[in-house]
């Protein structure tokens, strides 16, 4: 029986072979060694395993692989490579809004959504659209500095 | 602004943000076995004896017997056990570990673990202990006396909660043996604290012993001392393991239910008011230390040292005491004692005054110490007290004046509102003479033939740019590029013991020993050569010493100060609240770096706030944690405090690098205070116990609507 599940992992198809019920987050950590996706709860709670899934920012500890089959799947890995990325970590650095960085993989693709979404956002935008990834360290206003920075500085990118 | 404070693109950012960082977790070497704890699921039983399930090969169990050294993890008392022997003492007490090389049937046979326990009877709540591990009192002047006098006393009572420091990371250590010498890596604050606990309890030599820190996701007090017992555990798995390395990495259920957190407290104060000014205070503590006392003692000290806040008080009676249950021990987190006792003096100071019909800023700053004034162990304020500056400020800020006077007229809406605020210090350093007496911080700098000079310190960064702000100070001195000065992870057999990362000392103590390190090393800079030069801790002539004994001299060599206002608004059908506001100004010399203390403000800040309201954790009568995940526990997201406002009052410290003094653990203390105090003036009620939720809320606009009909 065929059990392989082929799907785009930073822009290269892959094919996995394994269980249909394992989560994505364990397999981009095991099978992939994308260790920037980071686990800080396994319950969907905490947002540092979020990944791009076509396009959507989820949590990959919420995704079976079963889920994955033909599916585009960006981690931070992938996204470190992009010319947005080149601008929102500019952003981040110029107002050091990385802090222990546990929660910056997640949070640096929370931020492109916000960007993909309202390429001008306003405070309560990227706030809104940050809020399922949890910071204890900056109290999310550096991080939401480096959201507006990167919107003004990356103009068309988004 | 001085140069240094300009910020600069932080020496770990780019490993952080494209994902390449290495946390413990995220090493898969060749070999790796998994280590999972069997814990015990009763707060107080007898260990009868233990039935391992049929093992696999490959897989095994360590505990008690297998600890070659002392079955001891050393942190200050030496009780806390590496693996359980007669006796369990709190739900979560480790009694093995079941290691192996496949994670999920290590955690099937963990759990198919037969342990017999004869459960013993158990305290599990403060009220009802009734042993104290440690008992201090201290004071001054004549306070019956002052009662006597007084115009009017006030005596109430406070309650704290939990509070669980929520490090996105949860804790990790990897370890191995290898000829003969034990490896621990892993999220750790404090290098040589574990360094020394595996002495003893490996019986090994310190050559020995080697502790890595790898990129930590986070500490805020968590990863201070219970690395220290986790490394216990998984070294004695490494010694069985014949070569292979073993990682114990937790999840976050098992982080939250079973490591360390911030004490409950319940604090009594009796407070004698004459002339509008407070002249007797009696204080009485009580912290939860849990079921071993790991680092309570320090913990009681810093609380009770700050209990009468910043507040001048002629005549003083202190007493505090660190209980045992049969709960999870608690331990270090950002403010180590003092936000118990601030929360505490603070709504006290509210209550006075709103009692007298003034204006709780204007009563506390007329009670407030000056420089020059005795504090409350009969040491000095030796350096200014910028708190009137800083409360002006945060009054402009934040409209306060108008909002306390709008707010302060009787509402009936729906919504209703109030604003709040505290005042507060935080003792920079180690308390009393643990830096002199103990630590004995050394530091090096090891410059290079091509001219390099690289930072060899036992501090650990763990978000707070240590590993920035300390290259920016010995480049500044040595006129170096930035580039040109570097600063890795602390591994034990390269560095000298610094000291550990607590205490909001590294900067100002480990940072000023740099500078002076860079000072020499200018002076005998030998191009093309390689070159160390070391440089130790000395104290201050200024200081005048503590004795711990009668808590007199100088607790702290200086103290950072805070300000801070919280507007709220108060739903009165739902109890729910929201933050409108918040502002704050903090003084902690000056800033190394702009950005960096900012994040470390704004984020200790919001941690305070947090801890007032939304962060609720309970315990229930067996002893067991009951709020074990993010769904239950709630942590501050990005919407809950939309308007967070911070500024920074420089006063310089002359002994600190380049006036900078102790900043990480500050903007935490007193915010809890503030939020309250707002939350107070909307009710219409005094309020003497935090987390507070919406239900309470609720409960005193219901009894309120009883007491009008």
């Amino acid at each position: 029986m065929d059990n392989s599940i082929e799907f785009i992992l930073n822009g290269q198809p892959v094919t996995y072979r394994g269980s249909a019920t394992a989560r994505l987050l364990d397999v981009l950590r095991d099978t992939y060694r994308q260790t920037g996706v980071k686990c800080g709860c396994k319950e969907g709670e905490c947002g540092a395993c979020s990944i791009i899934l076509d396009g959507r920012l989820v949590n990959s500890c919420m995704v079976a692989m079963g889920r994955v089959g033909g599916s585009d799947v960006l981690t931070i890995e992938g996204y470190a490579l992009t010319p947005q990325f080149k601008v929102l970590d500019a952003a981040y650095a110029s107002v050091s809004a990385a802090q222990c960085g546990y929660c910056i993989p997640g949070m640096l693709l929370a931020s492109e959504c916000v960007l993909r979404t309202h390429p001008n956002p306003t405070e309560e935008q990227i706030r809104e659209g940050i809020s399922g990834n949890l910071c204890r360290c900056t109290g999310y206003n550096a991080i939401v500095k480096a959201v507006q920075s990167a919107a003004k500085e990356g103009a068309g990118l988004w | 602004m001085l140069d240094i404070s300009r910020s600069v693109a932080k020496k770990d950012h780019a490993p952080k943000t494209n994902g390449s960082a290495m946390y413990v977790g995220d090493f898969a070497p060749d070999g790796l076995l998994y280590g999972q704890l069997v814990r015990s699921p009763y707060a107080r039983a007898k260990v009868l004896g233990i039935t391992l399930p049929p093992l696999p090969e490959g897989y095994f169990t360590v505990d008690a017997s297998d600890v070659p050294g002392v079955n001891q993890v050393h942190i200050v008392k030496d009780d806390t056990p590496v693996f359980a022997e007669d006796t369990v003492e709190f739900i979560g007490d480790p009694v093995l570990m079941l290691v192996g090389p496949n994670e999920e049937e290590v955690a099937r046979l963990a759990a198919a673990v037969q342990v017999a326990y004869e459960p013993l009877p158990a305290v599990t709540d403060i009220q009802s202990a009734d042993t104290a591990f440690f008992t201090y009192q201290f004071g001054r002047g004549d306070v019956a006396q002052a009662f006597h006098t007084a115009d009017k006393v006030y005596e109430e009572s406070f309650e704290t909660g939990y509070q669980e420091q929520a490090y996105l990371e949860t804790q990790g250590l990897m370890a191995d043996y290898v000829d003969g010498k034990v490896t621990v890596h892993g999220s750790l604050q404090c290098p040589y604290y574990i360094h020394g606990a595996l002495i003893k309890a490996l019986g090994l030599s310190p050559d020995r012993v080697r502790v890595v820190q790898d990129a930590t996701g986070g500490g805020f007090g968590g990863k201070e001392d219970y690395p220290s017992i986790l490394a216990c555990q998984v070294a004695v798995a490494a010694i069985k393991a014949n070569g292979k390395p073993v990682r114990v990495w937790f999840g976050r259920r098992e982080d939250i239910e079973f490591t360390s957190k911030r004490h409950p407290s319940l604090c009594v104060y009796k407070v004698a008011v004459k002339d509008g000014r407070v002249t007797a205070m009696d204080i009485d503590v009580t912290f939860n230390a849990g079921a071993y006392t790991t680092l309570s003692a320090v913990v009681l000290q810093r609380g009770i040292i700050a209990s009468p806040g910043v507040y001048e008080v002629p005549n003083l009676r202190v007493q505090g005491r660190a209980v045992k249950t049969n709960t999870v021990p608690n331990g270090a987190y950002r403010g180590f004692g003092a936000p118990q006792t601030f929360f505490a003096v603070e709504m006290m100071m509210d209550h006075i005054a709103r009692d007298r019909g003034e204006d709780p800023l204007k009563f506390k700053l007329a009670n407030a110490s000056v420089q020059g004034a005795m504090t409350s162990t009969s040491g000095r304020y030796h350096f200014p007290v910028p708190l009137p500056r800083m409360a002006e400020t945060v009054r402009h800020m934040s409209g306060y004046d108008q909002k306390w006077q709008a707010y302060a007229a009787p509402q009936t809406g729906r919504y209703r509102k109030g604003i709040g605020m505290s005042i507060w210090f935080h003792g920079a350093g180690f308390t009393g003479s643990g830096e002199r007496d103990h630590i004995k911080a050394v530091t090096k700098l090891h410059k290079y033939a091509d001219g390099r000079v690289e930072i060899l310190a036992s501090q650990a960064e763990i978000g707070q740019g240590i590993c920035t702000t300390l290259c920016k100070i010995v480049a500044n001195e040595l006129n170096l590029p930035l580039d040109s000065v570097f600063y890795e992870y602390p591994d034990t057999d390269r560095v000298p013991d610094s000291g550990p990362t607590v205490a909001s000392r590294s900067l100002m103590t480990v940072g000023e020993l740099l500078r002076r390190a860079a000072i020499r090393l200018r002076s005998q800079w030998r191009d093309g050569e390689e070159q160390v030069v070391e440089e130790h801790f000395t104290e201050p002539d200024f200081v005048i010493p503590f004795h711990i004994e009668t808590f007199e001299g100088d607790a702290y060599p200086t103290y950072a100060w805070a300000a801070c206002a919280a507007e709220v608004t108060v739903d009165t059908l739902t109890g729910v609240n929201s933050l409108t506001g918040v502002w704050a100004c903090f003084d902690v010399g000056t800033p190394m770096d702009e950005n960096i203390v900012m994040g470390q403000m704004e984020g200790g800040l919001l941690q305070g706030l947090g801890y007032a309201s939304m962060e609720q954790m309970a315990a229930d009568r067996q002893g067991r944690i009951r709020n074990n995940s993010f769904t239950d526990y709630i942590i501050p997201t990005s919407v809950d405090v939309p308007v967070m406002q911070v500024k920074l009052h420089v006063e310089e410290y002359p002994h600190g690098p380049y006036g900078a003094k102790g900043a990480g653990e500050l903007p935490l203390v007193g915010a809890a205070a503030a939020y309250m105090a707002a939350m107070e003036q909307a009710l219409g009620a005094n309020i003497r116990h935090i987390p507070f939720s919406a239900e309470d809320a609720l409960h005193i606009l219901t009894e309120n609507q009883k007491e009008v009909r």
